[in-house]
């Protein structure tokens, strides 16, 4: 506890008054004081003096001249022009020759500024007192009586019926502004359980845009797809699309370990959720000899041909899988929603 | 009378404005105290203004900025005159982003100092804080400044998040899907917390606009306020320095404000401003409009976060994929440890000074600056730090380093798992050792003088290196800091033999202040009587 008291021996000779046992003349650590001033050349030489001037000058001069610079770019240049410099590349011609000649018009007062001072200033160092930052008892003395008087005035500490319903006034008020902070957003529900996926709903292919058949789907392709319905300029595209993005690829029917994938397969052709079950990014990269899916973002790695099963990285369980089937007019169609949410696990997942 | 209106009229126009400020501000009762204030000189001081400097630069530019950008999500196509980008659906923040960068002149400039000098604030506030925890810096008084620049900092990483969030782009928006997902994996109130914040499910059409209101508001508002009063508290308290000839606890040795610190201090305002104006001309930062706008469907390979998010990927990415399933309950201890740790790691910082001080017992103020090496535990410690955070860092990036250097991003993350715990632990043992061989050195030195590379030969055919003394100045200053002596327990018996038991805080004080303190743990400094036996006996060797 802080109540146990530090012996004073134990703390060291505060610095610069003392420095050990032998104190006084005889120390050969005894602070020698402050060093004398060393004249620079400018103190002494006029003519140096007066080149460190004209440096200045000459400085901020330049940054008259920067800053005409950087208003003629503004005028002369197109905001399209593309230009070569090397070794820059192609660069905006715009963009470089303002932040060139703004940076120089900055810099060179900077410049100038700093040369002034460490040339033309005075550099003596001089020695300023430090006070404590405490109060002397006195002060401190007097304002605890104060504070004393004030809080007898008040009567707070006796009208204690005053106190505690002033206190409970004050707790309660804020509450209205946490109350007020409602409808920042709907309730969870089951909003994170549900996607656009149903029974019947054909999976259409992101790139034409066209309902898939199983004829489109080969071995060691990967295509993504989307229910039908969807539309890009729908208000809620892309939240909808964030649950229920698909992948889609073909594996040999014999070379699929997970029972229950094969079974919701058709003829080998496999639905994983897009939505990686880590933090929920797009998963994208796909190697096509092991099957294995790979997200970019944090590199958890699933295995398609075994469930989805994560393999390596952080993400804590499988791709959800999407039951599939083909319907009368042989596209591809879910035979239902995700059986379990898609994306991050969260508390109520279960 | 007439010679005192002549007197009046004769006041320069200068002196009669302040006059009339002083009237109404009482502004020579400032100036008396400030106008000429002492501050120390050493390169390291200018570290915290490059902080306040960008601040500034961030503030002004962003305030431009907010002139053109659009923060709403509505969508509309693009007909800019960015090419690429034509007809294609985007969020009108993104499209106003491309604007900014395409079609207002100078638009690109502002947005790339903008960022760069985010970045380069961000970095500032780092190393300023280094330099501030291994010279002890943060000692009474300052404990409350440290804490003021503590939460700068982390005040500064999410004003940088929520801020590269705003352009909608596909980079961007990846990483707020990552903030979604972690907020997921808060056990009761995740879900709760993400639909409040985004009003809906991810990602909705209110969190640009959201963002935006805590990036240009809210978090800009706290800050610009945590400035002031650290400011405040650098000019009350007075700066620190380090020990050296005529310099004491209770002084300041330095130079003026009015004029040297002026020039100095006002011209590095410019200098700062200029070298980052200079970046954004010549290297581009964040092109939003090389990936496109954000869909949660769509991602790029090698998503990085800005730097001072690197570390908090880190623990994202190498952590294993724990889930704890039970009662219908999901436990998402594989992305919840990882926000644990992010917010442990800080607050690590964030109490050093009161753990030390705990320890050390003194309640005494300290002006003086340590060296380093003469504080090797604390150093030890902050190293450690240092470490975790880079070891995160390569965590956090292990996919680009696994591209540009050929390895193996397996190996790499299960290098940052040992690493994580092996690391800090290595890095205090190896840093608190070249401490302590500095301080020998040190006391070397003084004992023995400087090496002076001249080799004599003894008339007997020896060859030795004569030693120069050193002078007063450098005595000092060698000898000046403090050494703490380690807390004992005491007697377990007391006088009247009666049992007294410490209690364990007691012992693990005393077990921490041994750590510090002790025997092995510090080198004791050259007293008076070493010296002077040495050099008054048989003189060198």
């Amino acid at each position: 506890m802080s109540s146990q008291q530090i012996p004073e021996e134990n703390l060291p000779v505060e610095q610069g008054t003392a420095h050990g046992a032998v104190e006084g003349a005889g120390d050969p650590f005894a602070d020698p004081g402050l060093p004398a001033h060393k004249p620079r050349i400018q103190d002494i030489d006029e003519r140096a003096a007066n080149r460190s001037e004209r440096a200045v000058a000459l400085m901020f001069t330049l940054s008259m001249l920067a800053t005409v610079g950087f208003i003629a770019s503004y005028v002369i240049f197109p905001v399209d022009q593309i230009v070569y410099i090397w070794p820059f590349g192609h660069v905006s011609a715009l963009n470089f020759s303002l932040g060139l000649t703004l940076g120089l018009a900055l810099f060179l007062i900077g410049a100038g500024a700093v040369h002034w001072a460490r040339t033309l200033m005075s550099d003596v160092e001089v020695a300023d007192d430090r006070h404590a930052i405490e109060a002397t008892p006195e002060v401190k003395a007097k304002v605890l009586a104060d504070f004393a008087d004030g809080a007898r005035e008040s009567a707070l500490g006796r009208r204690k019926l005053i106190r505690n319903t002033m206190f409970g006034a004050l707790a309660l008020v804020p509450l209205s502004g946490v109350v007020l902070l409602r409808d920042l957003g709907p309730l969870p529900e089951k909003k994170l359980r549900k996607t656009l996926w149903a029974k019947g709903k054909q999976l259409v292919n992101m790139n034409t845009m066209e309902p898939l058949r199983p004829e489109d789907v080969v071995v060691g392709s990967l295509t993504f797809a989307m229910p039908e319905g969807l539309e890009e300029d729908a208000h809620d595209f892309q939240s909808q699309i964030a649950k229920a993005a698909l992948m889609i690829i073909r594996i040999e029917p014999d070379n699929i370990k997970d029972k229950r994938e094969r079974e919701w397969a058709h003829e080998g052709i496999v639905a994983f959720s897009k939505i990686c079950t880590h933090v929920g990014c797009p998963i994208s990269l796909y190697e096509q000899q092991t099957h294995h899916v790979l997200c970019p973002c944090h590199q958890s790695t699933f295995d398609l041909s075994d469930g989805a099963r994560v393999i390596f990285g952080p993400a804590g369980h499988a791709l959800p899988q999407l039951r599939i089937g083909v319907n009368s007019e042989g596209n591809l169609e879910a035979l239902g929603d995700f059986e379990e949410p898609v994306g991050p696990a969260f508390w109520e997942r279960g | 009378m007439s010679t005192a209106t002549e007197t009046q009229r004769k006041a320069p126009a200068g002196e009669r404005v302040a006059d009339w400020a002083d009237g109404r501000l009482g502004i020579y009762g400032l100036a008396k105290a400030n106008m000429r204030k002492i501050f120390p000189d050493h390169w390291s001081f200018m570290l915290g203004e490059i902080c306040l400097y960008s601040f500034i630069i961030i503030i002004l530019t962003g305030v431009y900025l907010t002139l053109f950008f659009h923060p709403s999500m509505n969508e509309v196509v693009y007909h800019g005159s960015y090419e690429p980008m034509q007809g294609i659906r985007m969020s009108e923040a993104y499209a106003s982003t491309l604007d900014i960068s395409f079609d207002v002149r100078g638009g690109l400039l502002v947005r790339q100092i903008h960022h760069w000098a985010a970045v380069i604030f961000l970095a500032g506030m780092f190393v300023h804080m280094f330099r501030v925890f291994f010279t002890g810096a943060y000692r009474k008084p300052r404990e409350i400044n440290w804490l003021f620049g503590f939460l700068l900092f982390v005040l500064g990483m999410f004003t940088g998040f929520t801020g590269y969030s705003l352009p909608d782009d596909l980079l961007s928006g990846t990483g707020v899907r990552f903030t979604q997902g972690a907020i997921l994996s808060m056990p009761i109130v995740g879900t709760y917390i993400s639909m409040f914040l985004f009003g809906g499910e991810f990602p909705g059409t209110d969190i640009i606009a959201r963002f935006y209101s805590i990036h240009i508001l809210l978090l800009p508002g706290i800050m610009l306020g945590l400035v002031v009063g650290h400011l405040i508290l650098v000019f009350f308290h007075k700066h620190t320095q380090f020990a050296g000839p005529g310099k004491t606890n209770k002084n300041v040795v330095g130079m003026p404000l009015l004029p040297v610190y002026m020039a100095k201090a006002g011209g590095f305002f410019f200098l700062v401003f200029g070298f980052i104006s200079v970046i954004a001309a010549i290297a581009t930062i964040n092109p939003i409009w090389a990936l496109g706008p954000y869909r949660p469907d769509q991602v790029s390979t090698g998503a990085q976060p800005d730097w001072y998010m690197g570390f908090a990927e880190g623990f994202v990415r190498v952590m294993p994929g724990w889930e704890i399933n039970l009662w219908g309950h999901t436990l998402v201890l594989g992305v919840l440890i990882p926000l644990v740790l992010f917010g442990v790691v800080l607050a690590a910082l964030a109490l050093y000074p009161f753990i030390e001080s705990w320890i050390t017992g003194d309640k005494r103020e300290h002006h003086i600056l340590d060296r380093p090496r003469n504080a090797p535990t604390r150093t030890g410690l902050g190293v450690a730090w240092v470490t975790i955070y880079f070891v995160m860092l390569i965590g956090g990036g292990n996919d680009i380093w696994a591209t540009h250097f050929h390895m193996s991003l397996n190996a790499i993350s299960w290098f940052v798992r040992i690493a994580f715990f092996v690391g800090p632990v290595l890095a205090f043992v190896v840093t608190r050792r070249i401490c302590l061989g500095l301080q020998r050195r040190d006391k070397e030195k003084v004992l023995h003088g400087r090496e002076s590379g001249t080799i004599k030969r003894l008339p007997h055919g020896e060859f030795v290196e004569i030693h120069e003394p050193l002078s007063p100045e450098q005595l000092h200053t060698l000898t000046a800091h403090e050494q703490y002596k380690p807390i004992e327990i005491g007697p377990t018996v007391d006088e009247n033999g009666v049992e007294r038991k410490p209690s364990a805080l007691q012992k693990l004080r005393a077990r921490l202040s041994k750590s510090y303190y002790g025997e092995n743990n510090q080198i004791a400094k050259p007293t008076a009587e070493e010296y002077k036996e040495i050099t008054s006996g048989h003189g060198h060797h």
